[in-house]
């Protein structure tokens, strides 16, 4: 499998790389670790003039927390994300997405910023990041711009970042006390992609009742969403087995839903609740014992 | 473009296209053919080798993206002759039968012992979840490498 040809630059800094964006217009492509573009560039489903390949901007490869937020770097890879001391400590969640990612040396590679500009729909990290209401960061010559993450997903593959931007870094806020999350999936048998993947938060208030639940998720329709039903029904309830069923049950609620060969539109829908339930419970587990 | 890259050991400098593959770099430029190509979508992991100490695969990567590492094949496993640990288990508990696999199982092999010298057989099988054997039914490479392990930590 070959590629179409293609004009290769490697920009060292961040307004190296913006500016030759700004100056290629539609004809530039953002390269990261390559393990969605790369792929699509082999299948010729995409022949860009122009690779810019971000890969050697060492600035944008940091992980670190600033007063309750953590702030990660776009080039930080699935396998970085995964064995960071300060994430298992201060979002347990990035950690729990990064190990359901594909596989050993897919983890090795791929990026956080690649894999959310790619904008899959059935990518794990969106429901991650929807979820934790964080927010992506995008510059270009024109300046910098921070993006809602609900607002980020705009279809199947298309995301709200303009030709010349460059998804620089995503912010979530660290684990709150009284707080748990996790991620649960259900892989497809071939590709490992998720046929439904749900991330949820729930914070407990010193009553022990649900102050605020958050539920991401992907798969399931053409782009990831918040299932704002769910958080809605269980805002003020115990995190009874029998509220979170109940709240669980609106998971795909005003969704348009897949459908293919693997799943059913009905199965995924079937599929979305029983996930749903089930990070709901293990978030709302460990919110309890923190 | 002129990459320069350090392939088991050894730098070398090459002209190449931008949208030449790190994999056919190997096996039509650099003669190493001890990589292998099977699917070329990044799903067999028989294709893999390490890239400054990751396993990666190398039909999801160019060439110009490694331009400044250091690589590491099978060929470079066995410099001297001398068959690594690794190799010798697979030879011993009868890791291969047509061997296609084995270049990428041994180096995905190498990167779990580095992380994780002492893994379980559970982890054994995570730590190669991206390599795929049409022959031997995994459990003769999971000895394989349980073998490898004890021989390295002895
Ligand atoms: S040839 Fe690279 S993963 Fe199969
Ligand atoms: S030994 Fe034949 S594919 Fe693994």
């Amino acid at each position: 499998m070959i590629p179409q040809s293609f004009e290769y630059h490697a920009p060292r800094t961040v307004a190296e790389a913006s500016s030759l964006l700004a100056r290629l217009g539609s004809d530039g492509k953002i390269l990261a670790g390559g393990h969605s573009l790369v792929p699509m560039m082999k299948l010729r489903l995409a022949a860009p003039k122009h690779i810019v390949d971000i890969g050697r901007i060492a600035e944008l490869a940091h992980i670190r927390e600033e007063d309750g937020t953590i702030q990660i770097g776009a080039l930080a890879t699935h396998f970085n994300i995964e064995s960071s001391p300060l994430l298992k400590d201060r979002c347990p969640l990035l950690v729990e997405t990064a190990r359901e990612i594909g596989d050993v040396q897919v983890r090795n590679r791929g990026t956080i910023g690649g894999s959310l500009a790619h904008a899959d729909p059935a990518a794990d990290w969106p429901a991650a990041i929807l979820a934790l209401g964080g927010e992506i960061l995008a510059v270009s010559a024109r300046g910098e711009r921070r993006i809602p993450a609900r607002d980020f997903f705009l279809d199947v593959m298309t995301s709200a970042l303009e030709f010349d931007e460059i998804l620089t870094a995503i912010r979530v806020p660290a684990l709150p006390a009284r707080g748990g999350d996790a991620y649960l999936k259900l892989h497809h048998p071939a590709s490992g992609f998720a046929v439904v993947g749900v991330a949820a938060r729930v914070l407990l208030n010193a009553q022990g009742a649900v102050q605020e639940a958050a539920v991401g998720i992907t798969g399931v329709a053409p782009k990831a969403y918040r299932a704002t039903g769910v958080e809605a029904a269980l805002r003020g309830k115990s995190p009874s087995a029998r509220h979170i069923e109940a709240a669980a049950s609106h998971a795909a609620d005003g969704i348009e839903v897949n459908s293919d060969l693997y799943a059913s539109a009905d199965y995924r829908r079937h599929l979305a609740a029983i996930y749903t339930r089930r990070a709901l419970e293990r978030a709302a587990e460990r919110a309890a014992a923190s | 473009m002129k990459i320069k890259v350090k392939v088991n050991g050894a730098w070398r400098e090459d002209e190449v296209e931008p949208r030449l593959l790190l994999v056919h770099y190997l096996r039509d430029v650099a003669g190493l053919t001890g990589t292998h190509i099977g699917c070329e979508t990044s799903i067999c992991g028989a294709c893999t080798v390490l890239v400054n100490g990751e396993a990666v695969k190398s039909c999801t990567l160019f060439a110009v993206q490694a331009d400044g590492a250091e690589i590491l094949t099978i060929e470079g496993l066995a410099p001297d002759g001398q068959l690594h640990p690794l190799q010798q288990g697979f030879w011993e508990e009868h890791g291969l039968q047509c061997g296609f696999c084995t270049p990428g199982m041994i180096l995905a092999s190498y990167q779990l012992l580095k992380r994780n010298p002492h893994p379980s057989p559970e982890e054994i099988r995570q730590g190669l979840e991206g390599n795929l054997c049409r022959c031997t039914g995994y459990q003769h490479i999971v000895k394989a490498v349980e073998w490898a392990a004890a021989r390295m930590s002895s």
